[in-house]
């Protein structure tokens, strides 16, 4: 069996941590949504359309390791990350909520969880899309080199 | 490795998710079965309509929706429950209008209550609401047609169905779903204890456990 070098095994576990942290993100998602029946507003709908086919496309390009799963689930990042930095900041107050999208059903600031006193849901995935947008960034570096 | 690492990740990732659920689920059992205990008013007010024996010693709450196609659908299957178990529940009925416009569904209730109808008024709203309740979009002037079926005097109703005292109740039941974190129609609680996932079975098991309990003497 060949012996693969130690780079491309860095780069694995880079794509690999992704990968769990994408998962991770759509099982607490689940968890919110169909355990403790949060009903989720219009912008974490959007947010969820560009992280839950993140754990497949990933998945995917983990076996075998493929280089440019980067280069397709980059898009997805960014449009999530935006979302979640505008849900975020929305709900924060920093933008006002009247020229928030969210007319009908449950209110985009509704709060439903407050973790130590300061992480929201929109925090939650704001900080999920920047990790992830982090470690995307790193390993297209490596990649490029 | 790197399969094995894979895989056990996804297994471990399961099962958080399935014990956590199932924590999660339990401890609402807990907190909601002490709240029966210490805050029962919570579950039963003086507004609600309840249907039963007085000598019952086990309480259906249903929050319901005379909009909520699940509702109606679940209505004669209520009352099959209580068929099967005479004088041993009491059915208590508390609003959850979450749909657009069912307010006035819930006016209309109440405004039939002070005419002695309010059962014979719900079975009638129920089955008709396919005529009135297109989808998001109930309207209660196609509901009128219906109402001389329960003895009703319509005229007196739409007096009767803006009394203020309607929108406080109303109000009152709304929040306490809030508190017990109802955000379904219909939701259930028997004893205190919520129907943990829903469904005419489960129902009728909880119902069953909670008899078997209160009557083994």
């Amino acid at each position: 069996m060949p012996q693969p070098d130690p780079k491309s095994n860095a780069n694995w576990t880079i794509l690999f941590l992704c990968w769990l942290l994408v998962s991770m993100s759509t099982l607490g998602s689940l968890f919110f949504s169909n355990v403790m029946e949060f009903a989720p507003c219009v912008l974490c709908w959007y947010q969820r359309i560009c992280l839950f086919p993140l754990v497949i496309i990933l998945a995917a390009g983990l076996f075998p390791f493929d280089k440019s799963v980067v280069k397709y689930v980059l898009p997805l990042v960014i449009v999530g990350w935006l979302m979640s930095l505008y849900h975020t900041l929305l709900y924060a107050g920093i933008i006002p909520e009247n020229i928030q999208p969210c007319t009908q059903g449950v209110s985009c600031t509704e709060e439903y969880i407050d973790l130590f006193g300061f992480l929201s849901i929109p925090m939650l995935s704001f900080l999920a899309f920047s990790t992830l947008l982090t470690l995307l960034i790193i390993l297209m570096r490596r990649i490029s080199k | 490795m790197k399969y094995v690492i894979f895989g056990v990740s996804c297994l471990v990732l399961f099962l958080v998710f399935v014990f956590g659920s199932s924590y999660y689920q339990k401890q609402q059992a807990e907190k909601f079965g002490f709240m029966a205990q210490e805050n029962a008013s919570t579950f039963i007010r003086d507004h609600s309509q309840t249907l039963g024996s007085d000598e019952a010693k086990v309480y259906l709450v249903e929050f319901m929706d005379p909009a909520c196609e699940t509702c109606a659908a679940f209505s004669p299957l209520v009352k099959q429950i209580m068929d099967a178990y005479p004088g041993k529940i009491k059915l208590v009925l508390r609003y959850a209008p979450f749909h657009d416009g069912a307010e006035d569904f819930v006016k209309i209730l109440e405004a039939a209550k002070k005419q002695g109808k309010y059962w014979e008024t719900l079975d009638i709203m129920y089955k008709s609401q396919p005529h009135w309740a297109s989808h998001h979009n109930p309207q209660p002037q196609r509901l009128w047609q219906f109402l001389p079926m329960a003895g009703l005097n319509v005229e007196q109703i739409k007096k009767d169905m803006n009394d203020p005292a309607i929108v406080k109740i109303i109000e009152q039941d709304m929040a306490d779903a809030q508190t017990l974190n109802v955000r379904k129609t219909p939701g259930y609680f028997v004893n205190g204890k919520p129907l943990q996932t829903f469904g005419y079975q489960q129902l009728q098991q909880l119902v069953q456990a909670e008899i078997t309990a209160t009557y083994q003497n």
